[in-house]
């Protein structure tokens, strides 16, 4: 037991990294760690990996709300949307096939990470983003900011809103569904869509992932999903991992971080679609 | 309107909100490795299986009997309410979020926090209504 503890904690510390580096969460990595590494039954995984998704955001956003990177209040704008689609999905896993979920979501991530790569040619477009012309909804909500670069600050203004509002719904409803982060797609709501500079979008996706996770938590909670033994080892590898990962964030550079977290999610991509058809989720 | 004014409050904000976090992460990871070595100690031979699913029982699903079985400092009990600590972190940043716009007087944000708050609200005490 103590040996299952000592490498489910390792585990976890290597999915907390890379979790926070990339805005994913470490839902993802925990998910199948625990099914396919451990055997454990994936309910379990998924309130074990609903708790690491909670320490993962809430320990890496404790630094990074510091450093005046994230956006506080589009973050809070948008968890309208997360949370209520996280109570969503957490409704819809008593009666849907998880599996067929598993390989559409699976195919998204796939997709994102294709453009992912592709927009490396056009790396100067997220990050040098013209003063575009605010729409009224964007000023209603001063949805825009400024963030740090090498250059001063840097202006942006959120575009897209309605998009943005409803891949992010959509965000929630796939956390409370397999208990995962998804940051992936937040970060695609707000780095494609919206058009918020990369570095902008995977902090404050990594913020709003721990509201998103808690709404559905709660539910999971009382389904008795979550169990302490498990539970124990993981969130406090989780959170080590993240606060490393954390603070290699703030000293790499945007390029990196893009290259690692299009590898990361084609990965994730083929574990989801394997997953799907092996009828494992 | 003054730009400066509002610049402070938010780096404030910022500041605390922060602090509040790693304070409740950490209370949360701390509560949870007591809990880990004090059922060590209480259970050093025991096996747990998760192979198949079997549920939590009552004492680890509802918040009230999460919160009063920890005073029996047993340890997966420990461990629970340390976990309920994590959930909870992350709702307290919402309900502080919304003092904060409060303070500001920044009524839109008010407004989008208390919807926010309501909605997890509606979740964490779902084991209240017939779900």
């Amino acid at each position: 037991m103590v040996t299952f503890i000592a490498i489910l904690f390792a585990g976890a510390l290597f999915a907390g990294f890379i979790g926070s580096l990339t805005g994913l969460g470490g839902g993802v990595i925990i998910v199948p760690l625990l099914t396919i590494g451990f055997g454990v039954d994936i309910r379990y995984a998924i309130g074990t990996s609903l708790i690491s998704v909670i320490s993962t955001s809430s320990g890496a956003a404790s630094s990074y709300v510091k450093e005046g990177i994230l956006n506080i209040r589009i973050g809070m704008f948008l968890e309208i949307a997360t949370t209520l689609g996280a109570i969503a999905g957490a409704a819809i896993a008593v009666f849907a096939p998880t599996h067929a979920i598993s390989i559409i979501f699976g195919l998204v991530l796939l997709y994102s990470a294709i453009v992912s790569f592709q927009k490396r040619k056009g790396e100067l477009d997220s990050e040098n983003l013209p003063e575009e012309k605010p729409n009224r909804m964007a000023e209603l909500l001063k949805a825009k900011g400024t963030y740090p670069t090498a250059d001063g600050l840097k202006k942006y203004t959120l575009q897209h809103l309605g998009g943005g509002f409803t891949v992010m719904s959509l965000a929630g409803i796939l956390s409370g569904l397999l208990g995962i982060g998804s940051g992936a797609l937040k970060v695609i709501a707000m780095d494609s869509i919206m058009k918020i500079p990369f570095k902008v979008s995977t902090s404050t996706s990594n913020f709003m992932i721990g509201v998103t996770a808690a709404a559905s938590a709660g539910i999971y909670l009382n389904r008795g999903y979550i169990d302490p033994v498990l539970s124990m080892p993981v969130m406090v590898g989780v959170l080590i991992g993240s606060l490393i990962g954390a603070k290699f964030l703030i000293r790499s550079r945007t390029k990196s971080i893009r290259i690692i977290f299009a590898i990361v999610i084609t990965l994730l991509a083929f574990e989801m679609i394997y997953n799907g058809l092996a009828k494992n989720i | 309107m003054t730009t400066n004014t509002k610049h402070w409050n938010d780096a404030r904000m910022r500041n605390i909100m922060g602090t509040l976090l790693r304070v409740g992460v950490f209370s949360a990871a701390f509560l949870a490795v007591s809990g880990g070595v004090l059922f060590f100690i209480q259970h050093p031979k025991e096996i747990s299986d998760f192979t198949t699913f079997k549920g939590e029982p009552a004492k680890f699903r509802q918040v009230h009997l999460i919160v009063k079985e920890a005073f029996n400092l047993r340890g997966r009990d420990v461990i629970q309410l340390g976990l309920l600590l994590l959930i909870a972190t992350p709702v307290a940043r919402v309900i502080f979020s919304l003092i904060g716009f409060l303070i500001e007087k920044d009524w839109i944000y008010v407004a989008i926090t208390a919807i926010v708050l309501i909605i997890l609200s509606v979740s964490l005490f779902s084991n209240y209504l017939t779900f």
